[in-house]
């Protein structure tokens, strides 16, 4: 049989077979998802009921609760563990205010053209290196900064903000803004004009439409931008390290310390297991408010 | 909706300081790039283009650039090929599961960066893998897979699936039709996921600092000089460097998806 009859009889064959072409194309993406990332999930999970041996520093395969128990006696991680949630929710908070009313400007009340330069805009903080970010606002805050710069010539007082919690509160915020943005933005455009008029027609103010016909309809889309900043300020270490002062230390900072200089792996894998846990009811959470079409 | 003239304005300048606080840093970045002095005060009194070149020809800034780009191609790569095929099978196929699948698929964005990366190191620990560049690339591969996939179904679902049957039925085979018909009309979604992936690569710090071992790529460069206080002007000069590098992919990927509606790569691209 000739080359080419081969391939169209395979052709033939896949066609008929639509579930074969299923299992082809999908097969190797789950693979990669189970064998490399669920794999490393599951034994970093199991890791986290081991410990390690103080003196030779190998992992000894134990089963224990030790390391839980640790987190949840020793009061530095419980301060750790509730410095990050609040500032999580403090960022979140502050990134909804800012970027719902932003949002609806840009997608219900400017003309096209603005809207399409604001959007260019907004990728380049949306993708502007991460460390390029932090390292400008340690040039903005720091005592010798473009803020007390600006402000000295001005003849303020100078702020001194730098190494605070404020700092890093207005840095995260900063940072996510745009994670928050555009996922509320998506949802005020999926919002139609018809619906608005129609609120209108039926004699409400423009407070009232906003309060019962924009927000329940943008909701997913907040919650979905929420899930962004609180998983981001969850996992980080990099902020708090270079921006935040003494005792700012995060979940992130924790692991971090324990993986790569304490070479504690197992106590970093207990930490983790907290930052999950939280993401997951926070995700359930989510899930309830439908925010996971708005992804 | 109606809006009265004070509730626009209010917004428009509410908008206006938004874009402010946004744009503002980015060009201290810029400024500061610039600055003659070794230890950065503002305002600025000397002004110099040197610490580019300081950089560029620093070695170690020279051997971190070319690992972030190639763990940044060889990632990008593995995300093209992985992401595509997974938006056709969620695309053309009800299967059970098949939400857990794009659950999945979100998982290693949705979780914080530093489970996906302890993650790795937990695995290549156990299994007795050393850091490499290929220990990188898998951990960057993880999380680009999903923008990749983005933003193939994003246009899928847009094309309809009778020019496909039109193809068949005119005699096409099948890889006729998806070298002919279905990669014409994906090709720019597939580039623009592939360079939105190479960006977020490029840029990655978290999830590099657990799989890179002892190798630096230029984000733990930056990250290294930034922390240790030291080469501060230089880092200046990086910087720019890479938000451009970043930036300009990003452009492209923009320009390539516009027509379907603006802020549609950036809401596939987180």
């Amino acid at each position: 049989m000739s080359d080419r009859g081969l391939r169209q009889r395979a052709g033939a064959a896949l066609w008929r077979r639509p579930w074969l072409r299923g299992v082809l194309t999908l097969s190797p993406p789950l693979l990669w998802f189970l064998v490399i990332y669920l794999a490393s999930l599951v034994v970093m999970l199991v890791t986290a009921f081991f410990t390690v041996n103080s003196l030779t520093g190998n992992v000894v395969y134990q089963w224990t609760w030790s390391n839980f128990s640790q987190i949840l006696t020793q009061s530095v991680y419980g301060s750790i563990i509730l410095r990050t949630l609040l500032m999580a929710i403090a960022v979140t908070i502050t990134d909804i205010l800012l970027a719902l009313p932003f949002a609806f400007f840009l997608a219900k009340v400017v003309s096209r053209r603005w809207r399409q330069l604001l959007l260019g805009l907004l990728l380049m903080p949306l993708w502007a290196s991460y460390l390029a970010k932090v390292y400008a606002w340690i040039n903005i805050l720091s005592n010798k900064g473009v803020l007390p710069g600006i402000e000295s010539k001005l003849g303020i007082a100078p702020t001194h903000i730098a190494y605070t919690n404020i700092a890093m509160w207005i840095v995260f915020s900063y940072l996510w803004l745009p994670f928050m943005i555009v996922p509320i933005y998506g949802a005020f455009e999926r919002v139609p004009d018809s619906l608005l008029e129609a609120s209108s027609d039926l004699g409400a103010g423009s407070w009232i439409t906003f309060r019962w016909v924009l927000l329940p309809m943008v909701l997913p889309g907040i919650v979905a931008g929420s899930i962004f900043t609180f998983s981001l300020t969850l996992g980080d270490f990099i902020t708090p390290l270079l921006i935040g002062g003494s005792n700012s230390d995060f979940i992130g900072n924790a692991i971090y310390d324990s993986a790569l200089n304490g070479g504690n792996l197992p106590f970093a894998a207990a930490l983790a297991f907290v930052s999950i846990a939280i993401m997951a009811i926070y995700l359930l959470l989510a899930r309830f408010a439908g925010a996971f079409e708005a992804l | 909706m109606k809006l009265s003239r004070f509730t626009r304005a209010g917004l428009a300048t509410f908008a206006a300081c938004v874009v402010f606080f946004l744009i503002a840093p980015l060009l201290v970045i810029l400024l500061f790039a610039f600055d003659a002095s070794n230890v950065q005060t503002f305002p600025i009194h000397h002004w110099t283009t040197s610490w580019f070149s300081v950089a560029w020809h620093d070695p170690a800034v020279r051997s971190a650039l070319w690992l972030s780009v190639k763990a940044g191609v060889l990632a990008t790569a593995i995300a093209l090929i992985l992401g595509t095929m997974v938006a056709f099978g969620i695309h053309r196929y009800r299967f059970f599961g098949r939400d857990t699948v794009s659950l999945l698929l979100v998982l290693p964005i949705a979780l914080p960066g530093i489970v996906t990366g302890l993650a790795l190191q937990s695995a290549f620990n156990l299994v007795g893998i050393p850091f490499s560049i290929y220990t990188i690339v898998i951990g960057h591969a993880t999380f680009c897979i999903v923008v990749v996939f983005n933003n193939v179904v994003a246009r899928l679902r847009r094309t309809s699936t009778s020019l496909m049957e039109a193809s068949a039925d005119l005699g096409a085979s099948p890889l006729q039709t998806f070298r002919l018909v279905t990669l014409p009309t994906i090709s720019t979604a597939v580039i623009a996921g592939g360079l939105l992936a190479f960006a977020l690569s490029f840029d990655e710090v978290i999830v590099t600092t657990f799989t890179a071992g002892a190798q630096n790529t230029l984000p733990l460069w930056i990250f290294g000089a930034i922390r240790l206080g030291q080469q501060l002007p230089e880092v200046n000069a990086v910087v720019v460097g890479v938000v451009l590098l970043t930036l300009i992919p990003i452009a492209f990927a923009a320009r390539m998806s516009s027509g379907e509606g603006t802020g549609r790569s950036t809401r596939s691209s987180i």
